[in-house]
Order: C-alpha cells, then structure tokens, then sequence
C-alpha cells in the first residue's frame, strides 16, 4: 500500500531542522523508552513478523501518520498488532507462553534474524541488466516505493535470496532474489533535477526484463 | 482507540501526563498483568539501545577502516562478518552493506519507506532520519538536504543515495580528512561523527577537533 509512509519525493513536508548530533538523546520522553522497549518485547513472543509490524503502522490514514510523532506511530502499531493478532486476551501462565527474561531477550538482541535464505530457483536478472520497476498498485504490504514504480534502472548488485516481505506480512514466509537496483534522477524526477543517482533494493517479483535492443 | 490529537502535541508544562503517556502506561500495566513481559526484559532493551549500542560502535569501524588496510578489505568484501569480528551483531544489523565516500562519490542513506538504520553499528536513529522532511527529499533533492547539514560538494561529486527498502543495512564510509596521516585508530575515532556515516556530512576536520579541545 502507498499510504502516508511511503513518503519518496512528496513536497510540501517543509525543511529537516537536525538537532545537533552531540546534543540529541536516544529517547525524547519517558513513554517512548516504553513503548520502544514493550514493542520489541512483545514482538520476541513470536506472533507477528516484521513486515507485519511495518503493516501494522503503515495502516492507518495518512493523515494520521503524518501528523504522529515516531514512536506514537509505533504505539499504533503495536496496540493493532496485539488485538489482532489475539495476544492481548491470552494470559501468559494459563496459556503457556514462555516469556523472555533478560538474558534471553540479550540473545534474541544480539543474534537478530537473518532474512537470506536458499533459493529454490536461479536469479532472473545479472548484474547490469536493464530493468523496470513494475507498478505495484496493492493494498497490502510492500516494499516496492511508489516514486520509482514504472522507471527503468540497472541492476547493480544480486543480494541472494532474502525473505519477501509482500508475502511475509501475510504471514508467508518464502525467499525471492533481491537486487540493488540503480535509477538516474532524470529518469525518476525528469531532466530539471538534480544529478545523482538512486539504489533502491527490490525483489525480482516487482521487476520487469527490459529488451537492450 | 480515538484521542485528541491536540493534546499529545501540547508542550505545555503541567505536571500532569498526556493522553499519550497515560495511555503507554495503560498498555503496560496490562501487558504485565497479563505476564506478557517481564520488567527486567523491558529494562534490558531499554539499557542495551540507550547505552551500550549506539554510534561509537560504527566510529571503532570506521576509524580501523582508515588505519588498517587488511580489516578494510575485510569489511570491503563482507562487511557483516568484519563488523562481527569487532563484536558488533544483532538486530537491524544483519546484512550490513558498506558505501565508501571517495574524491568522487558521495553515499548518502535514507529508509523512505520507514526507518530502516544499521542499529548494530549506529544505534537507533535520530529524529530527523524517520522525519517525512528527510525521508521525502533525500531521494529527490540530495543536495539541498545536505546543504541543510551545511554540506556543499562540489559540483562533480556523483551523488548515491541509498534507499534502504530491504534487510540491507547501509553504513557510509567516509573520506578520511586530509592532514590526518599520522594519526592514530584512536586520534582519529574523535573525527568520526554519526552523521557522517549517514552520510549527511564529512567526517570532523582535524581543526574542528582541535578548536573543541584547546
């Protein structure tokens, strides 16, 4: 889905205003220590992916997603997350859920999960292929970034196999081949912008082949 | 679950809790209730991202990059491996991608679609960084937001911005600074900024640091 979150080239969202580096905390109020550490924690009880809990915050009006702060976008997301996905009516004792204790979670932190995984087919496209990001006009999950949909660029680099998240936040956990893909600015912004280029790293199920001739 | 928007943005300075606060204390207290976290696992999380992973890591990279050319060809050719061999794995971290900044390119990273960061090596991002200003315009205007980090390249510097739309996680490599060749892995970490392994702006100059000290 394109919705507030998928944010590539809109205008009108006004300068960055950087906090100076040296002076910026980690965390701005105490409720978003909270709400950071009780999303990674409940997420360590297995319920969800994370292309779901991407999903999670992405679904809701933009309007909304724009005018939330960060953290109160991951708070959507994980209130959603815990009601949908059932968690929020289950006890962990009567039900036998085995929660982390801190040197589990230090474990669960330290190692992360891997998305690569062994593919089942061979890559579709080779390093400087030219290629077109196809129009990826879904309502559910994606990671295919609307201001490249329907432009042409060069295959730059093959990733592997990594997990496919479209599919993931729907719970299927298959691998596609993923590339970095190079676009001109010219190409994405037409020939006023601009000169550089943009990598954007796509799965070979939102590709097209181009013909060279 | 409606609320007012109004008053989770008020910066006013009263001594009681917004409806934003009061509501993430509800959630936890029910989550505990429930035995579905633990309070110490809380304060772990809390701890290791407040405290004990953050920029410095990515410094202690970068800076062995620049003195030690067996770990940068190492890290050159599979970065998450060389970044495990200095003790730094985990989440948003596990397939990290190095960009090296030269004469002529300049890498710069943004996540349009979220907030994807090499925590492993950064930590957790900045406010800026998952800002809808950042993420808009680094991939449609990259000079003029590096201009906003008062960065100005010159006009022949190719410009890669990297849009972390995958697993990938980008760490910047930046351009050692001139004057600095016999510095040491540990003068030089001071030169080293978070920033600047964003890509956003050069690594400190070597006045810069010596203006702060003296």
């Amino acid at each position: 889905m394109n919705g507030g979150h998928d944010l590539g080239g809109k205008q009108g969202l006004g300068p960055i205003d950087p906090e100076p580096e040296t002076q910026e905390p980690v965390f701005h109020e105490e409720w978003e220590r909270r709400v950071f550490a009780l999303t990674l924690a409940t997420g360590m009880l297995g319920h969800w992916n994370i292309d779901q809990s991407r999903h999670a915050r992405e679904r809701q009006h933009p309007a909304d997603y724009l005018h939330h702060s960060y953290y109160e976008n991951w708070l959507v997301g994980v209130e959603k997350l815990l009601t949908e996905s059932g968690l929020l009516d289950k006890d962990a004792h009567s039900h036998g859920l085995r929660i982390p204790d801190p040197p589990a979670a230090g474990k669960i932190m330290s190692s992360g999960g891997p998305t690569a995984m062994d593919a089942d087919k061979p890559p579709a496209f080779r390093v400087g292929d030219s290629v077109r990001l196809g129009k990826i006009h879904i309502q559910t999950h994606t990671r295919a970034p609307s201001y490249a949909q329907g432009s042409t660029g060069k295959v730059v680099t093959h990733h592997g196999c990594h997990v496919f998240p479209d599919r993931n936040a729907q719970g299927n956990h298959v691998g596609e081949h993923l590339y970095s893909v190079r676009f001109r600015a010219e190409e994405l912004w037409g020939c006023d912008a601009e000169k550089f280029d943009v990598l954007i790293d796509l799965w070979e199920p939102y590709l097209q082949a181009l013909d060279e001739t | 679950m409606p609320h007012d928007h109004s008053l989770d943005h008020d910066q006013d300075h009263t001594d009681l809790p917004s409806d934003l606060e009061l509501r993430v204390k509800a959630l936890e207290s029910l989550l505990l209730e429930k035995g579905l976290v633990n309070p110490d696992t809380l304060n772990t999380i809390i701890d290791t991202y407040e405290n004990r992973v953050g920029p410095r890591n990515g410094v202690h990279v970068v800076a062995k990059a620049w003195t030690d050319p067996k770990f940068k060809a190492a890290l050159m050719n599979d970065p998450t491996a060389a970044v495990a061999s200095l003790g730094y794995t985990g989440r948003q971290g596990e397939h990290l991608n190095v960009v090296e900044n030269t004469a002529q390119v300049h890498n710069l990273v943004v996540c349009t679609l979220c907030s994807c960061y090499p925590w492993t090596v950064l930590g957790l991002p900045p406010v800026w960084y998952k800002s809808a200003p950042y993420r808009s315009r680094a991939v449609s205007e990259p000079r003029a937001v590096l201009q906003e980090f008062g960065t100005e390249l010159d006009a022949g510097v190719c410009v890669r911005v990297w849009d972390s739309t995958s697993e990938m996680r980008y760490l910047v490599l930046p351009l050692r600074p001139q004057g600095t060749e016999h510095w040491s892995e540990q003068q030089l970490q001071q030169l080293v900024s978070r920033n600047s392994m964003i890509g956003v702006e050069p690594a400190r100059s070597p006045e810069a640091v010596e203006n702060t000290s003296s």
